[in-house]
């Protein structure tokens, strides 16, 4: 399922946007230790497209995508569960 | 010899709800215009739907009766215009002549970047794979030397697909398609071709030019140079616009026009928003056409050429009226009506002033469009308005110039 999530995120000096983390609507936040990966890509279980982080959080790689000026998951593969 | 591609993506409107909607990929759907604002018709379809033969243009009860459980999922343009540009960023990484089609097909000339016809079926297989990954849709591609050959290749195997058309198959694969797949045949020009006994894209390309002017005029010596794949008409580089022949806006709001009253108020609209689009392309029209289609879709055209170009808002509605007036009585209630402008001349264009006019008036009149221009450019079109507007804000209630998509032009024209 789609889930539009709050992020905190931050521009560098050369225009960079990176995402630092992802707070939960149940009041969880969860730090993204690295971005390993930024391409545009569309996600086909949350149904959307825009540009995808793939992120390393908590040991294990998850997908962020920035979809226009929106941040959503897949929440069945999210961080919540 | 050029590399031309030809990229239609497949029931765009239909294969981007579907995206949006996991839920409903796997059963027919349909997009359609908003029925309670009376637009209920078929936008688009996805392959699913397809199979039921729904077709585009038809009311949604006429879908439903082909195929019960069909899914009508509702339009969502800003979404189709952010895909339509996300797909035209893949095509800008290969080359900078890409000409749109439309918001959902675009030629793109990549001689610039290939040897040869592998190399234009290996682009296109990428493209085609990266708008399936980074768009989640799919297209389907056609390669070739010209640009209509490039397009029937996107048409001929779908959807997610490439077909190359080159010098050496054009014959097998071109040659026996229906003659009515080649670009600008319709069903009067088939008809016509059939009693000539012209079936196929060979028949055409075989019958003498001669046969085809006289029975079709200037348009059979193109069709024959499309079938021979003579096109050379070249793909336009990125951000070239053609110079309008018309600018025009029409509208079914959610109730009928049932008094000049009323129509004056949904024209006024109308009128506000091609003028100012005439403004925005430095644009004076010499005609104005309304066009109104009463509750039982009757319709009647009529224009007027007017002595000098205008591009202010209060001669057009002036014209635009008297039309109305002139030549409908609302015996029966207005369901939609439009407005077009036409025969445009540059508006640096000098012309005769008049003894019988207030030129001093119309030049005020101009200074005050512009302003209102500016203001509505930062505020939106609601910021200033007429005072009658707010009499019926049903009627008044849209606004074309900011919701208006320019569809694409016939080739010919």
């Amino acid at each position: 399922m789609k889930q539009y999530v709050s992020v905190t995120a931050r521009f560098d000096c050369d225009g960079n946007l990176l995402p630092i983390a992802i707070h939960w609507k149940d009041g969880r936040s969860f730090e993204i230790d690295r971005v390993l990966d930024i391409r545009y890509a569309a996600s086909m279980k949350a149904g959307g497209a825009g540009i995808r982080y793939s992120c390393r959080i908590a040991g294990q790689k998850r997908y962020l995508f920035l979809e226009d000026n929106r941040w959503f998951v897949d929440s069945r593969e999210a961080v919540c569960t | 010899m050029r590399v031309i591609l030809h990229s239609d993506c497949n029931g765009f409107f239909a294969s981007v709800e579907c995206l949006y909607n996991p839920d409903i990929r796997q059963k027919p759907v349909a997009v359609c215009g908003d029925a309670e604002a009376r637009h209920g018709i078929i936008l688009a379809k996805n392959e699913i739907a397809k199979k039921y033969k729904v077709q585009t243009g038809e009311a949604i009860w006429q879908a439903k009766q082909k195929c019960p459980e069909l899914v009508v999922a509702k339009a969502h343009y800003d979404r189709y215009l952010r895909f339509s540009k996300m797909a035209g960023r893949i095509y800008a990484d290969y080359s900078d002549m890409i000409e749109p089609f439309g918001l959902d097909e675009s030629w793109i000339d990549i001689t610039a970047n290939v040897d040869n016809f592998d190399d234009g079926y290996r682009i296109a297989e990428e493209i085609r794979q990266r708008v399936k990954y980074e768009l989640g849709i799919t297209v389907s591609i056609g390669v070739s030397f010209n640009k209509i050959f490039a397009k029937l290749g996107s048409d001929y195997k779908k959807p997610d697909a490439v077909t190359v058309i080159t010098p050496e198959n054009y014959k097998e694969i071109v040659y026996p398609l229906p003659a009515e797949c080649l670009l600008g045949v319709g069903k009067a020009t088939k008809k016509a071709l059939h009693t000539l006994g012209i079936y196929t894209i060979g028949d055409i390309a075989k019958a003498s030019r001669e046969l085809l002017h006289s029975h079709l005029g200037k348009f059979g010596d193109s069709l024959h140079t499309f079938a021979k794949g003579y096109d050379s008409s070249p793909v336009k580089p990125l951000g070239y616009e053609r110079i309008p022949k018309s600018i025009g806006n029409s509208t079914t709001p959610s109730r009928d026009m049932k008094n000049t009253e009323d129509a004056k108020i949904v024209l006024g609209v109308l009128c506000d928003s091609v003028c100012r689009r005439a403004r925005e392309q430095h644009l004076r029209a010499k005609t104005v056409s309304i066009n109104i289609r009463d509750k039982d879709l009757f319709i009647i055209n009529r224009q007027e050429k007017l002595n000098r170009s205008t591009n202010i808002n209060q001669e057009i509605t002036a014209v635009a009226m008297k039309l109305l007036r002139e030549n409908y009585s609302f015996s029966k209630p207005v369901r939609s009506i439009g407005v077009t402008l036409s025969d445009f001349v540059p508006d640096t264009y000098s012309e005769q002033t008049s003894l019988f006019v207030d030129e001093h008036k119309r030049e005020r009149l101009m200074e005050l469009d512009k302003s209102v221009d500016v203001l509505k450019k930062r505020f939106g079109s609601f910021c200033v308005r007429p005072a009658n507007m707010l009499s019926d804000k049903v009627l008044s209630g849209f606004s074309p110039k900011e919701e208006n998509i320019v569809h694409p032009v016939g080739y010919f024209t």
